[in-house]
C-alpha cells in the first residue's frame, strides 16, 4: 500500500492540527463520476448536428505564405466551410494580453507567415472527421520556405533569422528597456575573487509535453439569445473566455462557456487556441462544431514546457559556504511568446533557489525561435532552474569535498534570510527537508547538521539585509542584433550602484499597447489606492526609448497601470532611484460596486465582461 | 473510404490492390484509417481468418490471423512466448496479428524479427509458399495475402530474443534481436536497425563455428555488417550503432552455447 | 455515404446501428449508440482509454472497426455497476484515490475487470501486467494498483 506520511512534529506550534476537513483523509467529491463513467468531460455532450473542424498545418518550420487554394477542399463531399485567417475578426493576440503584458504577437490563425511547424494556416469544417481530414488533405499552400533557428543561442546572433517581427530581436524586452530579465543582488564578481573555488557548468531541459489523456478540444453551438455555449477542457476558463472574445471581437456576455472538467491538464490547456477556433466554426456555420486535437497534433501543436538551458558559476569556500552565485538562462518560448515571458519573471524571483547567498546575479533570455510555442507546465518558470540548481549544489559538494546534504543545510536559507528578490523569506523548511530525507534514505549526517533548525539563525547580520547592489546595462534592447553585445551572462564591469538596503519599485514590464488596456478602479468593482480619483504616479525612472523598432502602438501617453503585471517580484536594480515611501493604501471600499457597462468610451471591449455597445 | 467484406482470404486476397488495404487485427491499419491516411480508400476483410497454431509434418504452422494471445495461449509454440509478450500492452496483444506483424513498419515487427531468424516460410493465400526473407523485401508491393507462417522447431536454448525500449513494460523497441544459434547455419536478426527485419551478416559468419567469448567478440564487433540503423524519435543511428554490440553480447552471454 | 447495419450486444441490450464505413467501434459507441463512458484518448491504440470488452476480452474500441462485432458482446464501462450497486473495483477505485482527473478510469475499470474475470487472485505483477496498456498521467499507478488488489481481495472474501 502506498502512503503518505505525515511528520506532524515539525512546525506543531505553527499548525492548527484539529481542523475538521484539512488534515483530514477525505473521498473526491468527483470520484463517483468518475469510476462510473458519467462524468461529463466536454466531447460528453451530444448534440444533433455535430460539425467537425479540423485545423490545415504547416509542414515547416518557418516559410512564407505565397498562396491558399482551397477551392478543391471546398468541393469534396460533407465540407460545409473552409476558413482561412480573413475569417478571423481580430487574427493578433497575446495571452497575457488581458493583464497587459507583452505585445500582441500571435495569430489565431497564420496569414504572412508560419513560424513553427504545425501551425495553423486553415481549418475546414465538416459533416464527419474524416470528411474534414480529406479535405484538409486537399487544401494547397503555396510556401516560401524561409531559413529557421531552433535554438535559443543561436537565435540571439545578430545574423539569425527574425521568427517575429512583433520580437525583432528574437527576445522579449524586460522593463522597455533590457533583452534579458536582469536580476543583482550585491557583488558576484567581487566575491568570484575572494572565492577559494569556482564552479561552473551547463545544464539543459528538454521541451516536455504535459500528455493529458485528453487531448485539448471544444465544442461550441449556437444558443437561443444570440449567445454562443462552448464546452471545453480549458484550465481557465475565464481566460479562455476573454481570449474568445478579443480574438472574435464579440461581446464576450455572448459567449457561455462552460467547463471545469478536464482529463489531465497539468499546465498544458491554458493556451485558448480550441475555444476560439471552436466558437469561429459555430459562428460561421450557425451549427454545433467540435474542434479537438488528435494525440499528434496534441505532442506536435500543444505547447509543450519550453526548453531552457543555463549556466550556473558559484563562488565557493572552503568550509562550503556558497558566497556568490551567477545565472545565465534561456528559456525557448517557441514562436510566440504566451506564457514564457512571464515564466522568467517568475523563476528570476525564485533564484537562487532554498539558499542564502549573499551575492547574487542573473540574466534570463526569453528567446522566440521557430519551435512550437512553450507554455505552463507544473512547477511553471521553476522546474529547470530547480533541476540546474540542485545538480549544480552536488558539483559544489563534490569541489569541496563536503557531504551533499550538509552542504545544502549549511547554505539553505532561514526564516528572516534576506531573498535576492529583496524580500525576507519565511515559513522555510528545506533544512526539515533535508534532514527527513536523509533519514528515509539512511544517508548519514553530522550531529551538528541534524541539529539545524530553519526558524534559527536566520535574518541575523548580513543574512537579513540587502547589499550594496552592482549594476550594470548590459543587454539594451537592439544591441545584441546590432554586434554590440559581448556575452550573455551578467557583466564582469559594474557601472552603477544601488545602496544597501534599496528596494526598487515594482515596474511595469512593457508599455501599454492600448490605451484600452488601462486598468481602471471603476472596472474593476471596487477602488484601488487613490487610482479612482488621479491618474497613478508614472512608473519611476522614464527609460530612454528602445533602440528596436516599436512595437504595436506603443503610445507611452496614457497613465501608467499601477500594477497590472503578475503577482511576481519585480526586481530591477539597475535604474538607481530612491524610493518614494509608497503612499498608504485606501482601505478596501466594497460599497462602490462594479457597475456594469460602465466602460467610458473608448476603454477596452475585452478587459471586463461587458462589450460597449 | 469503404469496407468491402469476404467470407475467404483467398477471395480477400484478390481484392487488395494499391488502394485497397487488408484489415486484420486492425491495431495499425485503423489508426491510418482514423487519422485520415489518404494513400488508400478501402478496407478488405476476411470473415473466417486462419487463427490457428499446431504442428504438422513440415514443422509448426501459425495460422496469419493468429493474435499474439492466441500465440501465448499455444504450448506448441513456447518459445515464442517471450516475443509474443513483448508486443504491446494485453489490449494490443488480443487484437494484433502475426500476418499484420510481418507487414508491421518500424518501429514495430518484433515478432516478425523473431520469424526471420527461425528461418520462417510464408503460405501465401494461393498456397505458394516463400521465405520470410523473400516477403519482407518486396513488402510494400506484395503479391497477395499471407495465409500462415511454417517453421521448423528450434531445439531446445538455439532461440533467443530481447527486445531493447526504453518504456517498460510496454515501450516499442529501440531495437529487437533475435538469434537462432545453429552450429553451421547460425542466423540473427535485428529489428528496426533496417527498414526491415534484416539479418546481421557480420554476426552470423563469426558465430558459424561457436559460440566461445572469442566468436561472440568477434560477433558483436561484426554485428552492424548489413545492416542500416535510421534516426528515429526513439533513438539515432549512432545510438543504435553504439548500443547494438552491447544488446547482442547480453543476448548470447545467456543459455546454452555450442 | 452508405452506411452500414451493425447489430451487438452492449452492456446486456441488444444494439444495432448504422455506421459510417471505416468508422471505429469507439465512435460508434459514443456517438452512435451514445455510452460515453467509454473515453478517447489518443485514437491510436496507445493510451488504453478506450477499452472495452468484446466477448469477455480487452479490446482497444479505437482500433476497431465498428462493423467487424457484429453479433458479438460488448461491455463498457456503463454496465460495470449491477443496477445501483457499485462493483468492487469501483468502490476501491473511490475509496483508493485511484482517480484523479478521471479521463483514465473507465478503461483502467475494463481491464481491470477482465483481469479478475480470469484471475481472481491476481499477484502484484498480474495486475501491474494487466493495466500496463493503460496510461494515467495522473496517480503513478500505485494507487490503481492498489486498488484493483484491494477489490480483488474482497471479491474473494479476503481481509485486506
Ligand atoms: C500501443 C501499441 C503498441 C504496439 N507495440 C508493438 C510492439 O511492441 N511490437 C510490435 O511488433 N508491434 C507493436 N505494435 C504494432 C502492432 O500491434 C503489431 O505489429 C501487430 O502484430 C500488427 O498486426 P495487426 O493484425 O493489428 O495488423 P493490421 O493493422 O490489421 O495490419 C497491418 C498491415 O498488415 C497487413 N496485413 C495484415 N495481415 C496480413 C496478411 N495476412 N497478409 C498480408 N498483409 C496483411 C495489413 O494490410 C496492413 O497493411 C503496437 C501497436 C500499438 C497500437
Amino acid at each position: 500500500m502506498s502512503s503518505v506520511e505525515f511528520r506532524k512534529d515539525l512546525f506543531a506550534d505553527e499548525r492548527d492540527d484539529n481542523l475538521k476537513e484539512i488534515g483530514k483523509p477525505t473521498i473526491r467529491q468527483d470520484i463517483l463520476g468518475h469510476v462510473t463513467g458519467r462524468t461529463p468531460f466536454y466531447d460528453d455532450h451530444q448534440f444533433d448536428g455535430l460539425l467537425h473542424m479540423r485545423a490545415v498545418r504547416s509542414p515547416h518550420h518557418h516559410a512564407q505564405i505565397r498562396g491558399i487554394d482551397t477551392s478543391a477542399a471546398e468541393r469534396m463531399p460533407g465540407v460545409r466551410r473552409v476558413l482561412t485567417a480573413k475569417d478571423v475578426p481580430n487574427n493578433l493576440n497575446t495571452l497575457l494580453s488581458l493583464i497587459n503584458f507583452g505585445r500582441d504577437d500571435e495569430p489565431l490563425c497564420a496569414h504572412d507567415k508560419v513560424r513553427f511547424m504545425g501551425e495553423t494556416v486553415a481549418w475546414v469544417i465538416a459533416d464527419t472527421e474524416r470528411q474534414a481530414r480529406d479535405a484538409v488533405a486537399a487544401v494547397r499552400v503555396d510556401y516560401n520556405v524561409l531559413p529557421h533557428v531552433l535554438d535559443v543561442e543561436e537565435a540571439l546572433q545578430p545574423n539569425a533569422p527574425v521568427v517575429n517581427e512583433v520580437y525583432p530581436n528574437n527576445t522579449f524586452d524586460y522593463n522597455g528597456k533590457y533583452d534579458h530579465q536582469k536580476l543583482r543582488f550585491g557583488d558576484v564578481n567581487k566575491a568570484f575573487a575572494e572565492a577559494d573555488h569556482i564552479v561552473e557548468a551547463e545544464y539543459q531541459m528538454s521541451p516536455i509535453e504535459q500528455a493529458p489523456i485528453e487531448t485539448c478540444g471544444a465544442i461550441a453551438a449556437p444558443e437561443t439569445n444570440d449567445r454562443f455555449v462552448c464546452y471545453t477542457n480549458t484550465q481557465a476558463l475565464f481566460f479562455s473566455l476573454g481570449t474568445t472574445s478579443k480574438l472574435l471581437d464579440i461581446a464576450s456576455s455572448r459567449l457561455h462557456f462552460i467547463g471545469g472538467t478536464a482529463g489531465g491538464g497539468f499546465g498544458g490547456k491554458v493556451d485558448s487556441i480550441v475555444e476560439p477556433t471552436a466558437v469561429l466554426g459555430a459562428m460561421l456555420t450557425g451549427r454545433p462544431v467540435r474542434f479537438a486535437w488528435d494525440r499528434e497534433e496534441e505532442m506536435q501543436v500543444g505547447a509543450p514546457r519550453g526548453g531552457e538551458r543555463w549556466r550556473i558559476k558559484d563562488g565557493v569556500m572552503n568550509d562550503g559556504r556558497i558566497i556568490a552565485r551567477e545565472f545565465t538562462g534561456f528559456f525557448d518560448s517557441g514562436a510566440y511568446v504566451r506564457l514564457s515571458s512571464y515564466a522568467i519573471v517568475k523563476c528570476t524571483g525564485h533564484i537562487p533557489g532554498p539558499y542564502t547567498i549573499p551575492n547574487v546575479a542573473s540574466n534570463i533570455y526569453c528567446v522566440v525561435t521557430n519551435r512550437t510555442p512553450a507554455t505552463a507546465m507544473r512547477g511553471f518558470g521553476i522546474t529547470a532552474a530547480d533541476f540546474a540548481i540542485e545538480c549544480h549544489m552536488d558539483r559544489v559538494a563534490e569541489t569541496v569535498g563536503m557531504n551533499p546534504i550538509e552542504l545544502r543545510i549549511l547554505n539553505a536559507y532561514r526564516d528572516g534570510d534576506m531573498k535576492a528578490h529583496r524580500r525576507p523569506a519565511k515559513n522555510t523548511a528545506l533544512i526539515e527537508c533535508c534532514q527527513v530525507a536523509a533519514g528515509k534514505a539512511a544517508w548519514p549526517i553530522s550531529a551538528d547538521a541534524a541539529a539545524q533548525s530553519s526558524k534559527v539563525g536566520g535574518g541575523v547580520g548580513e543574512r537579513g539585509v540587502i547589499p550594496a547592489s552592482v549594476t550594470d546595462e548590459d543587454g539594451k534592447i537592439g544591441d545584441r542584433r546590432a554586434g554590440r553585445s559581448e556575452g550573455t551572462s551578467p557583466s564582469r564591469r559594474g557601472t552603477g550602484k544601488v545602496a544597501a538596503g534599496t528596494r526598487v519599485e515594482a515596474k511595469t514590464e512593457a508599455h501599454m499597447q492600448d490605451p484600452d488596456m488601462a486598468l481602471e478602479a471603476d472596472r474593476i468593482g471596487h477602488r484601488m489606492g487613490s487610482a479612482s480619483t488621479a491618474p497613478p504616479a508614472p512608473a519611476p525612472a522614464a527609460t530612454p526609448a528602445p533602440p528596436a523598432p516599436a512595437p504595436v502602438a506603443a503610445t507611452p501617453s496614457h497613465p501608467q497601470p499601477t500594477a497590472p503585471v503578475p503577482p511576481a517580484p519585480q526586481v530591477q536594480p539597475s535604474a538607481p532611484v530612491p524610493t518614494p515611501p509608497p503612499a498608504a493604501p485606501e482601505p478596501y471600499q466594497p460599497e462602490q460596486p462594479f457597475q456594469r457597462g460602465l466602460n467610458r468610451p473608448g476603454t477596452s471591449r475585452f478587459t471586463s465582461g461587458f462589450r460597449r455597445r | 473510404m469503404q469496407v468491402e467484406t469476404f467470407s475467404t482470404l483467398q477471395e480477400a486476397s484478390g481484392a487488395v490492390h494499391d488502394r485497397a488495404q487488408f484489415l486484420a487485427g486492425g491495431t495499425i491499419l485503423m489508426r491510418a484509417v482514423t487519422y485520415g491516411d489518404q494513400s488508400f480508400d478501402t478496407i478488405v476483410r476476411a470473415q473466417q481468418v486462419d487463427r490457428s497454431i499446431g504442428s504438422d509434418a513440415g514443422g509448426l504452422r501459425i495460422g496469419a490471423g493468429a493474435t499474439m494471445a492466441d500465440v501465448l495461449a499455444s504450448r506448441d509454440v513456447d518459445f515464442l512466448h517471450p516475443v509474443a509478450r513483448a508486443i504491446g500492452g494485453p489490449q494490443v496483444r488480443n487484437m494484433g496479428t502475426v500476418g499484420g506483424n510481418i507487414f508491421a513498419r518500424n518501429p514495430y515487427g518484433d515478432f516478425a524479427v523473431a520469424l526471420l531468424a527461425l528461418d520462417a516460410q510464408a503460405v501465401m493465400a494461393d498456397g505458394r509458399t516463400m521465405p520470410l526473407g523473400d516477403l519482407l523485401a518486396t513488402r510494400e508491393r506484395p503479391g497477395g495475402l499471407v495465409q500462415a507462417v511454417t517453421i521448423a522447431r528450434p531445439e531446445s536454448g538455439t532461440f533467443r530474443f530481447r527486445k531493447v525500449s526504453r518504456v517498460k513494460p510496454k515501450g516499442v523497441s529501440v531495437m529487437s534481436i533475435a538469434a537462432h544459434l545453429k552450429r553451421g547455419d547460425p542466423r540473427v536478426v535485428f529489428g528496426n536497425m533496417a527498414p526491415t527485419p534484416t539479418r546481421s551478416v557480420g554476426a552470423e559468419r563469426a558465430l558459424a563455428n561457436g559460440t566461445d567469448a572469442g566468436a561472440i567478440a568477434a560477433a558483436c564487433s561484426a554485428c552492424l555488417e548489413g545492416l542500416a540503423p535510421a534516426d528515429d524519435p526513439l533513438a539515432t543511428e549512432w545510438y543504435r550503432r553504439e548500443v547494438a554490440p552491447v544488446h547482442l553480447k547480453r543476448l548470447l552471454e545467456e543459455g546454452a552455447r555450442y | 455515404m452508405a452506411k452500414t447495419p451493425v447489430t451487438f450486444t452492449l452492456n446486456d441490450m441488444e444494439t444495432a446501428l448504422f455506421v459510417d464505413p471505416g468508422a471505429n467501434l469507439n465512435d460508434v459507441l459514443r456517438r452512435g449508440a451514445g455510452d460515453l463512458t467509454t473515453k478517447n484518448g489518443c485514437g491510436q491504440g496507445t493510451c488504453g482509454a478506450c477499452t472495452v470488452l468484446i466477448d469477455g476480452v480487452p479490446h482497444l474500441s479505437c482500433l476497431t472497426l465498428a462493423e467487424s462485432t457484429e453479433g458479438r458482446r460488448i461491455d463498457t464501462t456503463g454496465g460495470l455497476a449491477g443496477g445501483p450497486e457499485l462493483h468492487p473495483l469501483q468502490t476501491a477505485f473511490m475509496e483508493g484515490f485511484a482517480a484523479q482527473c478521471g479521463f483514465c478510469t473507465a478503461g483502467m475499470l475494463m481491464a481491470a475487470k477482465a483481469l479478475l474475470d480470469k484471475t481472481p487472485n491476481p499477484t502484484r505483477e498480474d495486475v501491474v501486467e494487466a493495466i500496463s496498456g493503460n496510461l494515467c498521467r495522473c496517480t503513478g499507478y500505485e494507487p490503481i494498483i492498489d486498488a484493483i488488489l484491494t477489490a480483488a481481495a474482497r471479491m474473494q472474501g479476503r481481509a485486506v
